[in-house]
């Protein structure tokens, strides 16, 4: 199983590409609406690409109040 | 559906409904493809009657205050009945606000009970003001077995034997508090009688009726003025089903459709649009002889829809848009934000006809909906039954604020009468939103005259919530509006902008390091909260006794002075 340091890494590199956004601007704890400019439709969009790259289901209700990257590796990283 | 003329409560018409529909399905639950649950409207009291109880004997009398904070599933429906059925008033809370927003409006509220989802309630117990919370009983819905809930129930457990006693309310009694803005400065806690909602359920139903068969797809927050109405109330009076679906994701939504032939539902504008990208991105993808023929029955499904909708006629034309909506959709229900004429109208000639209105929490769900006859892109359409309209100092064109009566207009702010005062004049609820009436009686709005902006997705954002963030900015003072409020725009939508009001020290210039300091605090607002331009003001604001700023006289002076064009942007 990766680590959670891992899995944070994976996280930040995926959003980056997929919303072209240089990595090295992405941190751990930013807030992902605000440091990638997306609304909640978007989010959506980037909690389906994480799920397929982790093989992993996310419930939209559990991830309410999740708004930054590290939170959102834990929730992750606790169905791996 | 039943008569409410009959009722003089929520909880009443509710308890008959449960009965006169036992057979009927009421309730179907699915977690993205796979469905969890499906209750009958009689296994719907079986579940609700034992809380009820259980609520009794926690002596959760009548006018107790009850919140709610969860997505939308079957035990937000179940408990709110159950309040209902001790008389209590529910007071419903949006999921999407932070934790020290929502325990700031449970103090507000005074709510005596809560009823949370476990993912929800965690983060309110790690928030620094979880001490603070005052709230007696807290429910907590889906807790996984041991987690810590820092004294609160299982909501799955909180059930007693016995039948619990029905508390009837009156007319005028209150059944919810909805908050109708963000928390930062002064929550707006509109207090909604029984009769409020009667009314409001009685003239929805009236032109857009429900029946034993219907299904309603919930997505809007049933936190919400209108998924509380077209998502629970009218179609339960009337034995119809709504369908919870518990992810927003487009593809199990568009899916969804299909699976349970879903008859209404209603959205804000951002999804519809994103809805609408989608169709147009398949139309494209199309051939070019599929592309003409579908351009073709698209045209003449507009010319023969012209008068009004003909759905049969629709469904033969177009078949396979509308087996991709599951084939049964009657409408797609709208409101709450600006929508663009071309989109409703790209839906109305697929035969997929965009019901917009235009309502208001303090005014229970809608004032005004298109009656469809005919379909009108460009207004919010007519007022519903028993709503009186009428347009406040109309200039040259006619257009004025949108002035409202009516049985369902709310009673008062929870514990704000100056503001109360402010809003409900002579009986009438002044709406802050320009309109006019053109010639067949439909209304249409150009813009807003309060300080207040409203996101595609549908969220009031008070500029003064927002405030705070620019707390210690190195000025000599400064205030946020919305641009349409000092430059009222004769148009809705993508002109509504935030605007920072600068007063500088003596000597002091706009640098930048003030200007990065703007930015940066700006980046930590989410995108549809931040401000977008600024402008110096050279004289001290005009301050209340109390050295509140007197924000419209500082507007109008502002407005004087300054073009809107003057705005520097950010």
């Amino acid at each position: 199983m990766p680590t959670t340091e891992k899995t944070l890494d994976e996280i930040l590199t995926l959003a980056a590409i997929h919303f072209k956004v240089p990595r090295e601007k992405l941190s751990p704890d930013d807030d992902f609406f605000k440091a990638l400019g997306i609304d909640s439709l978007q989010t959506l969009d980037l909690l389906t690409k994480l799920e397929n790259h982790f093989h992993v289901e996310l419930p939209d209700y559990e991830l309410q109040g999740v708004s930054d990257f590290r939170t959102l590796a834990d929730k992750i990283q606790a169905r791996l | 559906m039943l008569d409410l003329n009959k009722y003089t409560c929520l909880g009443a018409v509710l308890r008959d409904a449960l009965d006169r529909y036992s057979s009927e399905v009421c309730l179907i639950e699915a977690e993205r493809d796979r469905e969890k649950l499906r209750l009958t409207y009689s296994d719907f009291k079986e579940i609700a009657l034992p809380l009820a109880r259980a609520l009794e004997d926690a002596d959760f009398d009548a006018n107790d205050r009850a919140a709610i904070i969860m997505t939308n599933q079957s035990k937000w429906l179940i408990s709110a009945y159950a309040i209902f059925y001790c008389g209590g008033v529910l007071v419903p809370l949006d999921y999407k606000l932070s934790a020290a927003e929502h325990l700031q409006l449970l103090a507000h509220s005074k709510a005596k009970v809560l009823v949370v989802e476990y993912h929800l309630w965690r983060a309110i117990m790690q928030s620094p003001q979880f001490h603070t919370i005052a709230t007696k009983i807290v429910l907590v819905t889906e807790a996984p077995l041991g987690a810590e809930l820092a004294g609160a129930f299982r909501w799955e457990d909180f059930k007693r034997k016995g039948s619990p006693d029905f508390v009837m309310r009156q007319k005028d009694d209150v059944a919810c508090i909805v908050y109708s803005s963000g928390t930062g400065g002064r929550p707006k806690g509109c207090v909604l009688t029984h009769e409020n909602y009667l009314e409001q359920c009685r003239s929805l139903t009236a032109w857009y009726p429900f029946w034993p068969g219907v299904r309603y797809l919930s997505i809007l927050p049933t936190n919400h003025a209108i998924d509380f109405m077209v998502g629970f109330i009218g179609p339960f009076v009337c034995g119809a089903c709504v369908v919870h679906l518990r992810t927003l994701r487009p593809e199990f939504v568009r899916d969804a459709f299909v699976r349970y032939r879903i008859t209404y539902v209603a959205l804000v504008p951002m999804i519809l649009k994103n809805l609408e990208k989608g169709l147009r991105a398949k139309f494209d993808e199309l051939p070019n002889w599929k592309r003409a023929l579908l351009d073709t029955m698209i045209a003449t499904n507009r010319l023969l829809t012209r008068r009004r909708p003909n759905v049969r006629l629709s469904r033969m034309l177009l078949r396979n848009v509308h087996r991709g909506f599951g084939g049964e959709l009657l409408a797609l229900i709208t409101g709450g934000a600006f929508i663009e004429p071309s989109t409703t109208q790209f839906f109305y000639d697929l035969g997929l006809p965009v019901v917009n209105g235009y309502g208001l929490t303090e005014a229970g769900t809608a004032l005004t909906l298109n009656d469809l006859k005919p379909f009108r892109a460009d207004t919010v359409g007519k007022p519903l039954p028993g709503v009186e309209l009428r347009i406040l100092n109309p200039d040259a064109e006619g257009i004025g604020e949108v002035a409202a009566r009516s049985k369902t207009v709310m009673s008062h702010y929870l514990d704000d009468p100056e503001l109360t005062l402010e809003t409900i004049v002579e009986g009438w609820l002044l709406t802050g939103d320009l309109g006019r009436f053109e010639r067949h009686g439909h209304l249409q709005l150009f813009g807003r005259k309060k300080n207040m902006i409203v996101t595609e997705g549908g969220k009031n954002i008070y500029p003064e919530d927002i405030e705070t963030v620019f707390d210690g900015l190195p000025v000599k003072e400064y205030a946020i509006y919305a641009a349409n409020y000092i430059w009222p725009a004769k148009e809705l939508g993508s002109r509504e902008a935030l605007v920072l009001i600068l007063r500088l020290e003596q000597n002091q210039k706009v640098d930048s390091a003030l200007l990065e300091d703007i930015s940066t605090r700006n980046r930590h607002l989410p995108d549809f909260k931040r401000v977008s331009g600024y402008l110096v003001w050279d004289r001290d604001f005009p301050r209340t006794a109390s050295m509140k700023i007197k924000r419209q006289l500082l507007a109008e002076e502002i407005g004087k002075f300054f073009e809107r064009a003057a705005i520097v942007n950010l």
